[in-house]
């Protein structure tokens, strides 16, 4: 039976009609077109279909878009500006090249993101820690992880601090 | 997934009525094992019944000797709240370590018991800390509530609204474990109250059990190392890819030092 859910997405309000078990990453995906949130393992192990609900991180593949009535979800496409230019964590990603494929870095950065909110400074150990739920399948951990630190320092007001290479 | 009518109700007792007019309905907590349980179509509930958008499901509150956490309280809400880390740190500290990041983000104390999954970690705490699961009708002993494997005492219809632990004098959770899925393939509990010590185990066993032996070796002397003679028997513990019974049976024992020196 099909069931209306309303709610903002990256600042936007929008209300559609989808089928009660529509999951929230297929409504981001196939209704509203973001196809930056991406479906990887669909068991919620992998992360690459995190997304943040009122600013926490959660498993889109793992909620309904019915949960997700009358939130304000973000999506890796509403981090930056609307000018365009780069949140501080996503500059950092590429500055730091903290992705091979890149199919896992939208959940990686909005994982981050969340994860740097809630603590401003992590250490490495804690960031190491702090992605457990999201999976790199190319093993580019090492890079990802200076990313996220030199992106938190960034998200501080410091300036993004540029790659050793 | 199979289709379904998804409800969400406002209040317990409109969630206890919208049940008694459906064929199959289930109850959906944070969803973090029921929705994959769906994906997978292992299960084909005719109806879901949303509590998230229930007030007086919600809610951590300290309240004689203990602490009081609405059913609904997540993971993370439970492992960051500085009443929980004051009055009960080792409950804290339990929360931080179930999966993942996201998944303490959705999952909530009552989704957690009332799956009862062997390897889940909150039955541990609810036992070792004697706790009082309330529920829309009565008043459910934490002893009393695991029946078995994913089985409680709940009757069908039955809603979880809170869980009432006891604040012991110390205490502390330590668990080994599944590097992957992050549950316990073995997890201890210990606690003291007084003289009183409680050993609950999850992971090892169908449900999670007390060390009965354990408990009155460590009120006698509180050591890790009184615990060097203790054995817990493998018979009837679970075995399965990641770990054999007697392996597990071997894992109580060293979870149970750990957590006893954590306590201090």
């Amino acid at each position: 039976m099909p069931c209306t859910v309303s709610m903002t997405v990256n600042g936007k309000a929008v209300s559609r009609e989808v089928e009660e078990r529509t999951l929230l990453v297929t409504f981001l995906r196939d209704q509203l077109g973001l196809t930056g949130t991406h479906v990887g393992c669909d068991t919620s192990q992998c992360g690459a279909c995190v997304v943040h609900i009122d600013g926490r991180s959660v498993k889109s593949c793992t909620m309904l878009a019915a949960q997700a009535d009358g939130a304000a979800v973000t999506t890796i496409e509403g981090l930056a500006a609307a000018d365009g230019t780069l949140h501080p964590m996503q500059a950092a990603f590429r500055e730091h090249h903290g992705l091979q494929c890149g199919f896992c870095t939208p959940g990686m950065v909005m994982s981050a993101v969340d994860l740097v909110t809630a603590n401003p400074s992590p250490s490495e150990h804690e960031v190491r820690e702090g992605l457990e739920g999201n999976i790199c399948r190319c093993t580019g951990y090492h890079n990802i992880v200076k990313a996220v630190m030199a992106g938190a320092e960034a998200m501080q007001g410091g300036t993004l601090k540029a790659a050793a290479e | 997934m199979y289709a379904f009518t998804y409800h969400r109700p406002k209040s317990v007792a409109d969630a206890v009525a919208l049940q008694g007019r459906f064929e199959d309905p289930k109850l959906l907590g944070g969803g973090q094992t029921l929705l994959p349980t769906l994906k997978q179509r292992l299960a084909r509930p005719s109806d879901l019944i949303d509590l998230g958008q229930i007030p007086e499901l919600q809610g951590i509150r300290e309240e004689a000797g203990g602490l009081t956490v609405g059913a609904f309280t997540r993971h993370a809400q439970v492992a960051h709240s500085d009443v929980v880390q004051r009055v009960i740190p080792a409950l804290a500290s339990l929360a931080e370590g179930i999966g993942d990041r996201q998944v303490r983000n959705m999952g909530t104390l009552g989704g957690s018991i009332c799956n009862a999954d062997p390897s889940a970690d909150y039955p541990a705490a609810v036992v070792a800390l004697k706790a009082t699961v309330r529920t829309d009708r009565r008043e459910i002993a934490g002893d009393d509530f695991f029946t078995g494997m994913f089985e409680t005492a709940l009757e069908p219809g039955e809603i979880v609204t809170a869980v009432h632990f006891q604040t012991p004098d110390k205490a502390a959770y330590a668990k080994f474990r599944n590097p992957a899925s992050r549950y316990a393939i073995v997890g201890v509990f210990v606690a003291v109250f007084g003289s009183e010590v409680r050993v609950a185990v999850t992971g090892a066993g169908p449900s999670v059990f007390r060390a009965d032996d354990m408990e009155a070796t460590l009120a006698q002397d509180f050591r890790a190392d009184a615990l060097n003679g203790a054995s817990v028997s493998a018979d009837g513990l679970n075995a399965d890819i990641h770990a054999s019974a007697d392996y597990r049976a071997h894992l109580v024992r060293v979870m149970a030092r750990r957590a006893v020196e954590a306590c201090g």
